[in-house]
C-alpha cells in the first residue's frame, strides 16, 4: 500500500467521569457542544483542513454514540479511497483481550492500524479538547527540526501551571525538562497533549512500555519522560491561538460561554477554517413575535417564544412563551415549557423542563461555587422536570435526584 | 408500487415573472425557506415516497443546479443502482441542444427513461412547492385504473396576472378529468394542477413519439389537453400546503407564510424532513441589542439589528441599527448600519452600504439581483 506521511490516532475513550450525568451513555468526545458540533467534530475537522486524511478514532467507553456519529467520515471529508475515519475499538487478539489501560497503550494496541500506511511519523490527538490548529505548521516544525517527538505547547499564567504537564525548554524549542503537574513549576509552557512522532521510534518505545509493569501506558506520564531520559529529540512546538480542555462540567460551560461575545473569545465563523459536523435536515429556527434574544447562540430547527440572554442553543430546542433563559447551554431537542426559568444551567438533550420550573435557584448559603459542579445546574439527557419544580443551583438531575431534589417526581418524557 | 416509480423532474420553465430570481438560474435553484432551494422539496418528496432513482432534466442555467444537486448524496440519492441523473441538453445528429419544448425535453433524455427499470414514472415541474409522499396518490392511480393520475390542490384565486403554467381540472365525481383548461382568465374550476403526473413509462414513452411525429413539442398543451376525452386521466387531491413559485410577487408571499407557525409546520414535517446541501455554517449569532422578532433565520447569520417579519438565509448579517422588516435575505446579504429594509428582497451576496434604504409593498416586493451592492 502506498505511504502516508503521517496518520493520526485520536484517543476518544476516556469516559469523562468529571463531565457527571452528561457523560452517563455517551463518550466524553461526543458530547455536544457549541449549538450543533460535539466535542470530536473539533480534531476531525482540524485533521480535515490540515489535509491529514487517515485518522484512526480509538473507543473504548460507550462507543456506540461515538459510532453511530462518526459513520463512513462523510461528514468531515474523510471517506477517502485511501485513508479515511476508522473507529478502532478494543478487540481479541491471539487467546487474549484486554483493554486499553492508558492512551499510549490504545496506540499501542492498534499499532497494525497505523502500520497499514507505513507513516513516517504519527499524530496523537485529544477527543477532549475545544481548539482550531493546523496540525500540517506542527508536522513542518517537527520535520525541521529532525524531532524524534514534538509536543504542541502553550503558555498558562505561571499560578495556573501545577494543573498541566509543564516543559523547560532550550533556546532552539528543545525540551531539557518534563514534569507532569508540578508543585513548583519552572516554566510556563503547558502541555496539550498533542504529539507528534516519528513512527519506528514510538512503535519500539511502546513495546518496551507495554513490557514494563510499573508503567500506566500514559503518553504524559510514562511515554515523554522514557524519551526524554533516553536522550531523544523532544521539541515543544508552541501555540497561540485558543485551546480549551473541556473534561470538566465548569470547563465545558465556559467554553461555551466563550462563542458569546463580539467578537467571540473563540471565533468559529471562519470561513477558511470551518467546523463540519453531522448536520441533521431541519428548517432553519424561528423566532417568533414574542421572542427576545440576545448574546446568544441560536441552531437551526429551533423555536424560540421566551426570551434568551447570554446562552448557546442547539438544534431543535423549543423555548416557550415567557421562559426565560439565561447563561445556560440547552442542548439538542429539549424542550423549556411556558414560563419555566432556567440560570447558569446546561440542559441535556432531549430533557423537558416543566412550565413555571425554576432550573438554578439561588444556592442555599451552604452550596457554594465549590460543588462538584461549580456552581451550575445540571439536567441529564432525557430527563423530564415536572411542571413548577424548582432545583437549586449546582445540583445534577438524573432520573433520580430529579425526583428526589424536586419532590415532585421525574419521569422519562 | 411506488417503489416501482422513477422520478423526472423538469427544470427547464422560463417565466419571466419571477424576474433578477432566475436572472442566473433556474426556478429549480431558486432559494427558498432560509436554507433550500425549489428543488429540495420535489427530490425529498420523492426519496421519502420511497423513490430512489431520479432524473433532473437541466435546461438553461444549470450550473448553480448542478452545483446544488452535486452526487445527490445529501438525498441519499448517490446509489449503486439508480440514485440521482442529471440530463443536461446536448447536441446530436436530430438535437441541436436547444428544446423546442417539454416534449422534446423529455425526448432527448429518452435514453435514460428506457434504461430506467421502474414501470411507472413521476413526471413534475419544478417550481410548486409542497412537503408529501406520492405512496396514496400511487394507491389511488391503481384503484382508479387511471392512464394518467395529476395532482392537484384547490385553489380558488385567480392570478390572472402572475399567471404561469395554471392547468385547472375540472372533475366528475369519480375523480376523472372531464375537461382540462391552461391559463384560463376565469377559471371555472378552482381545482389547480401541482404539475406532478404519475403514469406508466411505457405510455410515456408512446405519447412522446406520437406527439413529436405530429410536430408538437409541449407536453400540457398537445398531450394532456387534447386528449382528455381518449386517455383516463384521473386527479389526486393534495391537502396541504402548496407554494407555487410562480411570479416573484408569490415568492413573496410564500416565504412570508413560512412566519406563520402552521405553514412552516406543515412545509417541514419532521416526518418527512427535507434535505438540502449542506454548508457546515456556525449556528446564528444575536448580539447585544438585537431584535429579532417572528422571523426565519438559518445557520450562520450575525445579527446585530433590528428584524421583524423576515426570512434571512445563511451567513445573513445585519449590523447595529439597521432595520429590516418583511423581507427576505438570502445567503450572505449584507445590511450594514443605519439601513432600513422594507418590503424588499437581497439576492445571494446582496451587501447593503451604510445608512441606505428601500422601501417596496406587498405586491411590489423589490428584489435586487445577485452580488449588487447598493
Amino acid at each position: 500500500m502506498r505511504k502516508k506521511l503521517v496518520v493520526a490516532m485520536l484517543l476518544a475513550g476516556g469516559q469523562g467521569s468529571r463531565l457527571g450525568i452528561l457523560t452517563d451513555k455517551t463518550a466524553k468526545p461526543a458530547v455536544p457542544f457549541g449549538g450543533k458540533y460535539r466535542i470530536i467534530d473539533f480534531p476531525l475537522s482540524n485533521c480535515a483542513n490540515s489535509d491529514i486524511d487517515t485518522v484512526g478514532v480509538l473507543t473504548q467507553y460507550e462507543p456506540l454514540a461515538l459510532n453511530a456519529y462518526i459513520g463512513n467520515g462523510h461528514a468531515w471529508d474523510l471517506d477517502r479511497n485511501h485513508g479515511g475515519v476508522y473507529v478502532l475499538p478494543p478487540y481479541v487478539k491471539g487467546k487474549k483481550g484486554e483493554w486499553y489501560s492508558g492512551t499510549a497503550n490504545a496506540v499501542y494496541q492498534n499499532q497494525e492500524f497505523a502500520d497499514q500506511y507505513s507513516p513516517s511519523h504519527i499524530l496523537i490527538l485529544s477527543g477532549d479538547h475545544i481548539y482550531k490548529m493546523d496540525y500540517s505548521k506542527m508536522l513542518k516544525f517537527h520535520i525541521e527540526k529532525d524531532a524524534d517527538a514534538t509536543i504542541a505547547v502553550f503558555k498558562v499564567p505561571l499560578e495556573q501551571a501545577n494543573r498541566f504537564g509543564i516543559m523547560k525548554t532550550d533556546d532552539e524549542g528543545r525540551i531539557t525538562e518534563f514534569e507532569e503537574k508540578p508543585a513548583n513549576p519552572k516554566s510556563d509552557l503547558a502541555s496539550m497533549g498533542i504529539y507528534i512522532f516519528k513512527w519506528p521510534l514510538l512503535k519500539g518505545c511502546l513495546g518496551e512500555d507495554a513490557k514494563d509493569p510499573l508503567s500506566s501506558g500514559d503518553f504524559g506520564r510514562d511515554i515523554i519522560p522514557k524519551l526524554l531520559r533516553a536522550g531523544e529529540r523532544v521539541f515543544a512546538y508552541r501555540f497561540a491561538g485558543y485551546w480549551r480542555d473541556v473534561g470538566t462540567v465548569t470547563s465545558l460551560w465556559e467554553a461555551n460561554m466563550d462563542l458569546l461575545g463580539q467578537p467571540p473569545v473563540f471565533n468559529l465563523y471562519d470561513k477558511e477554517w470551518r467546523i463540519y459536523s453531522r448536520s441533521a435536515a431541519l428548517p432553519p429556527h424561528y423566532a417568533s413575535a414574542s421572542a427576545k434574544i440576545s448574546d446568544s447562540v441560536i441552531s437551526e430547527g429551533s423555536v424560540i417564544e421566551g426570551s434568551v440572554d447570554h446562552s448557546v442553543i442547539f438544534t431543535g430546542v423549543h423555548i416557550g412563551k415567557g421562559a426565560v433563559v439565561t447563561d445556560s447551554v440547552v442542548m439538542q431537542g429539549a424542550r423549556i415549557k411556558d414560563g419555566a426559568v432556567v440560570r447558569k444551567s446546561i440542559i441535556g438533550e432531549r430533557a423537558l423542563i416543566g412550565e413555571e420550573c425554576i432550573i438554578g435557584a439561588s444556592p442555599p448559603e451552604s452550596a457554594d461555587g465549590g460543588s462538584l459542579t461549580g456552581g451550575i445546574t445540571i439536567v441529564g439527557n432525557d430527563v423530564a422536570v415536572q411542571k413548577g419544580s424548582c432545583l437549586p443551583s449546582g445540583t445534577a438531575a438524573d432520573q433520580k435526584t430529579a425526583a428526589a431534589l424536586c419532590g415532585r417526581g421525574v419521569d422519562l418524557k | 408500487m411506488i417503489g416501482d416509480t422513477f422520478g423526472l423532474i423538469y427544470t427547464g420553465e422560463s417565466n419571466m415573472e419571477l424576474r433578477d430570481l432566475t436572472h442566473s438560474r433556474s426556478v429549480a435553484a431558486v432559494p427558498f425557506g432560509g436554507r433550500y432551494r425549489c428543488i429540495d422539496f420535489l427530490l425529498s418528496c420523492m426519496v421519502n415516497s420511497g423513490i430512489i432513482n431520479v432524473g433532473v432534466i437541466a435546461q438553461k442555467n444549470y450550473h448553480s443546479l448542478m452545483d446544488h444537486l452535486g452526487s445527490g448524496k445529501e438525498w441519499d440519492l448517490n446509489r449503486k443502482r439508480d440514485g440521482l441523473f442529471i440530463l443536461p441538453p446536448f447536441m446530436t445528429r436530430e438535437n441541436t441542444g436547444i428544446y423546442k419544448g417539454t416534449v422534446d425535453a423529455l425526448r432527448s433524455c429518452m435514453g435514460y427513461i428506457r434504461r430506467s427499470p421502474q414501470r411507472y414514472i413521476l413526471l413534475t415541474g419544478s417550481h410548486v412547492i409542497y412537503n408529501t409522499t406520492y405512496n396514496k396518490m400511487a394507491e389511488q392511480h391503481i384503484t382508479t385504473g387511471a392512464d394518467i393520475t395529476i395532482m392537484y390542490s384547490r385553489n380558488s384565486a385567480a392570478e390572472p396576472d402572475g399567471q404561469y403554467d395554471d392547468l385547472r381540472l375540472t372533475l366528475d365525481e369519480t375523480g376523472r378529468v372531464t375537461d382540462l383548461a391552461l391559463n384560463p382568465y376565469r377559471p371555472k374550476s378552482d381545482a389547480q394542477s401541482c404539475d406532478a403526473f404519475l403514469m406508466e413509462k411505457t405510455l410515456l414513452e408512446y405519447l412522446l413519439e406520437e406527439s413529436v411525429s405530429h410536430a408538437n413539442y409541449d407536453f400540457t398543451r398537445d398531450i394532456l389537453l387534447k386528449k382528455t376525452e381518449t386517455l383516463r386521466m384521473f386527479g389526486w387531491e393534495y391537502k396541504g400546503y402548496v407554494a407555487r413559485i410562480n411570479s416573484l410577487e408569490s415568492y413573496f408571499k410564500h416565504n412570508m407564510a413560512l412566519l406563520n407557525r402552521s405553514v412552516s409546520e406543515d412545509l417541514f414535517n419532521p416526518e418527512h424532513p427535507i434535505y438540502t446541501k449542506v454548508k457546515d455554517e456556525v449556528p446564528a449569532y444575536y448580539a447585544k441589542g438585537a431584535a429579532v422578532s417572528n422571523s426565519f433565520v438559518a445557520d450562520g447569520c450575525i445579527i446585530e439589528g433590528e428584524v421583524e417579519n423576515s426570512v434571512l438565509f445563511r451567513g445573513v448579517r445585519v449590523a447595529k441599527g439597521a432595520s429590516v422588516k418583511n423581507s427576505i435575505l438570502m445567503q450572505a446579504a449584507e445590511v450594514q448600519e443605519q439601513c432600513a429594509l422594507d418590503h424588499v428582497v437581497l439576492d445571494k451576496s446582496v451587501i447593503i452600504k451604510r445608512g441606505r434604504s428601500l422601501k417596496g409593498y406587498d405586491n411590489f416586493p423589490i428584489i435586487l439581483r445577485k452580488g449588487t451592492v447598493l
